[in-house]
């Protein structure tokens, strides 16, 4: 299968960005060191190339109901300029996807916007288009001709400012606002993926490159790096973001996941009895945190045990740069998901000690 | 030690082989081409000091940030030492991988595997194409 590029892949290549196969995109995982994008990121600026997730547009009357069906949150009621985290089910109540809602423009001009995993792009238009109405919903992809760009880091805002004329300091936590960023129609939301504060840019596929330069050469100064997706995963990692694939699948649902704040009951919506009745029940396992004494790095499907008992596995897992130490995340039975219990993890055969932890693994400072 | 001086395993480990008690002696590490291509390196596991290793074997482990990875043997024979100072500074491996930067010395006990490794023109000839 030949792999898709974005906008900016003729960037990365001629940056040296290491590029690997990510949902059926070529990304760059690395330019340099994952440990130093991450730190960039942490305490300055981290610029990623997001432009693989889908973008997709519902215009028409109809579009709010619809999205109601389709969405676990209440897209309808969401206010103009807001963002909600919220899940796909499917008549399971098993996750399709998780995604970003957006309520964009104005009175006539009104629409929603939704972001999707890169790899789950094509089944989440089959699931729209078989559930899309004969009238009253217009449902287009604008994936391929717009770029997405994430700049995240507590300098973030000052690298970008200078370039937008949206007021970024005005725009609250999940919102979003349509406006100029050099020159070119950029959608802007206050999003990302890294457990820093920061922008998510969206702009057309032709100005990828200038616009991506440009922020580059602002956020250079101030110690801003370009991040491959190695440090988006450590980055997401550390702030106890899941990532579909891992903590999440069509065999999970959202309330066994932790996410019951991206579902709202007061209204239907596909996989709604499911969910009611994983809310009513005791949670079969529950997801949790794992820190290791040793270097060695739990990696996803690892056990995770007490004594000769199995009691969980782990999902992702990592070296933090931030905690210098390995952490990881998983699912293990409700009776030991309590901060401190100690485990024990296989890695590759042999067993480390580990020590259920809290999460999120990093909170950034609030100021 | 002196790269061009080295044989190397496919695998992307390096040997400098030396005779030593009647017998052969083999210095044993990780290459700069695998180092580099590793990057953000955060654990080390070596060898224990009298086991036996196979040529084309994994003898140890190599873990990044992003994955872990097998460390092969090069040489069939006996681990008589372990440099058991290189996982508390990896970091070194960056620098200079041949010098501190060796992992084991193993004895070897069949000569047989030798001819498989490469000279140091043959190993970057395959690193180019590796890209």
């Amino acid at each position: 299968m030949t792999l898709a590029k974005t906008p900016l892949y003729d960037w990365h290549h001629a940056a040296g960005g290491r590029l690997v196969d990510f949902g059926g995109w070529s990304m760059p995982v690395q330019y340099t060191s994952i440990i130093d994008e991450h730190n960039a990121t942490r305490t300055a600026v981290g610029m990623f190339d997001v432009s693989h997730m889908a973008r997709f547009r519902f215009d028409g009357a109809g579009a709010g109901d619809f999205l109601d069906k389709l969405l676990t949150r209440k897209a309808s009621v969401v206010p103009m300029g807001k963002i909600r985290y919220s899940l796909v089910c499917n008549d399971e109540g098993g996750i399709l996807d998780d995604v970003l809602i957006y309520n964009l423009g104005e009175g006539d001009n009104q629409y929603f916007w939704l972001v999707v995993n890169a790899g789950n792009r094509q089944k989440i238009a089959a699931w729209i288009e078989q559930h899309l109405p004969s009238e009253g919903v217009v449902f287009t992809d604008h994936t391929l001709e717009t770029a997405m760009i994430a700049v995240q880091g507590p300098k973030a805002i000052a690298a970008v400012q200078p370039l937008c004329d949206v007021p970024i300091s005005d725009l609250k936590y999940y919102s979003g606002a349509l406006g100029t960023l050099c020159g070119e129609p950029a959608l802007i939301s206050r999003t990302g993926y890294t457990g820093e504060d920061g922008v998510e840019v969206t702009v057309p596929a032709a100005a990828a490159i200038a616009i991506w330069d440009q922020i580059l050469n602002a956020a250079q100064p101030l110690g801003g790096l370009p991040c491959g997706l190695g440090a988006r995963d450590t980055l997401r990692l550390e702030a106890a973001m899941p990532l579909y694939g891992h903590e999440l699948s069509e065999s999970i649902d959202p309330i066994t996941a932790g996410l019951t704040f991206g579902v709202s009951f007061d209204h239907d919506f596909i996989g709604k009895d499911r969910l009611e009745a994983a809310r009513d029940a005791a949670p079969p396992m529950v997801r949790v945190g794992f820190r290791c004494a040793d270097r060695r790095v739990p990696r996803e499907h690892c056990t995770v045990h007490i004594g000769d008992q199995q009691v969980g596995e782990v999902t992702s897992g990592t070296f933090s740069p931030t905690l210098n130490q390995p952490i990881a995340m998983g699912y293990v039975d409700p009776a030991i998901a309590v901060s401190g219990t100690a485990v024990e993890i296989d890695i590759r055969g042999k067993r480390v000690a580990a020590e259920v932890a809290p999460l999120p693994f990093y909170s950034r400072p609030r100021t | 030690m002196d790269p061009s001086q080295l044989l190397y395993a496919k695998t992307h480990e390096w040997a400098f082989v030396e005779d030593q008690d009647g017998g052969k002696v083999a210095t044993v590490g990780i290459s700069a081409f695998a180092i580099e291509a590793l990057t953000d390196l955060v654990y080390l596991e070596l060898p224990k000091v009298g086991s036996q290793t196979t040529a084309g074997q994994p003898f140890g482990e190599i873990e990044s940030v992003k994955a872990v990875s097998d460390v092969y043997a090069p040489v069939t024979g006996e681990v008589i030492a372990v440099n058991e100072e290189l996982p508390n500074k990896l970091e070194s491996l960056n620098d200079d991988p041949y010098a501190g930067g060796w992992i084991a010395k193993i004895k070897i006990t069949d000569e047989s595997g030798l001819a498989n490794l490469l000279d140091q023109p043959a190993y970057e000839k395959q690193c180019q194409e590796e890209g």
